[in-house]
């Protein structure tokens, strides 16, 4: 059973993150351990079994990059874990454009207003980058659905680099 | 996970940092990902008449065995033809700096970045 199957959801994009919010605390509550106290054994197991697997499909479900990537799995267009090297010219040069962006930060005159513009063009450049990838998995082009997850992985890289340079310039 | 010294000495005095202009005909630049990681590394190598590797340089955002397999192979590349350079495989990358499993990828990153190089390198010569 995969983690959408486990949710009563098809294999889409697209879902609604508070529904599947709900879904998981009434799955977790009939597999509470409290409900299996009175059972054997080994209905005690199977329903801790089925609570991390739960828990493992919540997790993979509510964040989009890893449902994204999921999804390609399930599909046979696995990513995860591969080793090939990206060799998409424009986009690499716009990464290195980016990386620059980011080391010449500290020294702009307004770090934090800096910081502020460039996650709002990354958060932009994501939620596209999702669109993207939903339109293309809706049409079973998953190689090209692929490659959007590959150029989100470096997004995604960018915003976790952003976010963790604002700690460390500003005092919180 | 400890860094090799090796790994520790490219990263701390990395060689040949920079960029030429990529629109001089005798400047190849060959731009690679690792998605898996988020690594971006530029490597553009100045390649005269006969085909001979007279200077390279990189500018690599990662980590520091992506740095220093970058770093390496500017320093390895120098001198030698483009068909010389195009047989450096990750394998002997990643043994110089003994670079563990996890970090393979690094070494992977610069032989790609060598290839691509290159391929710029014959596309310019054709146009």
């Amino acid at each position: 059973m995969n983690h959408f199957e486990l949710f009563g959801l098809p294999v889409n994009f697209e879902l609604d993150s508070a529904s599947l919010a709900t879904t998981y605390r009434e799955l977790q509550r009939t597999l509470h351990p409290d409900k299996f106290a009175n059972g054997s054994e080994r209905e005690r197991l199977l329903a801790v079994q089925k609570s991390s697997q739960v828990n493992d499909a919540y997790s993979t479900l509510k964040s989009p990059i890893q449902r994204a990537e999921y999804i390609l799995a399930v599909c046979h267009e696995d990513i995860r874990g591969e080793q090939q090297t990206l060799q998409d010219p424009m986009f690499l040069m716009q990464q290195m454009e980016q990386h620059e962006r980011l080391e010449d930060i500290p020294h702009a005159a307004d770090p934090e207003q800096e910081i502020a513009d460039f996650d709002d063009e990354l958060s932009l450049s994501i939620k596209q980058y999702l669109q993207e990838f939903s339109q293309l998995v809706s049409i079973e082009h998953y190689h090209d659905a692929a490659n959007v997850v590959r150029k989100l992985k470096f997004v995604y890289k960018l915003q976790t680099q952003l976010s963790t340079l604002e700690d460390s310039l500003l005092d919180y | 996970m400890a860094y090799s010294e090796k790994v520790i000495d490219h990263y701390e005095n990395p060689r040949n940092v920079g960029s030429f202009d990529k629109n001089d005909p005798s400047i190849a630049t060959g731009m690679v990902g690792a998605p898996a990681c988020g690594d971006v590394m530029k490597l553009q190598l100045k390649i005269n008449e006969d085909g001979i590797i007279e200077d390279a340089k990189f500018k690599t955002y990662g980590c520091g065995s992506a740095i220093a397999s970058s770093s390496l192979v500017t320093e390895w590349v120098k001198g030698k033809t483009i068909e010389q350079a195009g047989e450096i495989t990750n394998t002997t990358i990643a043994e110089e700096l003994e670079l563990p499993p996890v970090k393979i990828h690094c070494s992977i990153l610069a032989e790609d970045a060598i290839k691509a190089a290159i391929d710029d390198y014959k596309k310019k010569k054709e146009s």
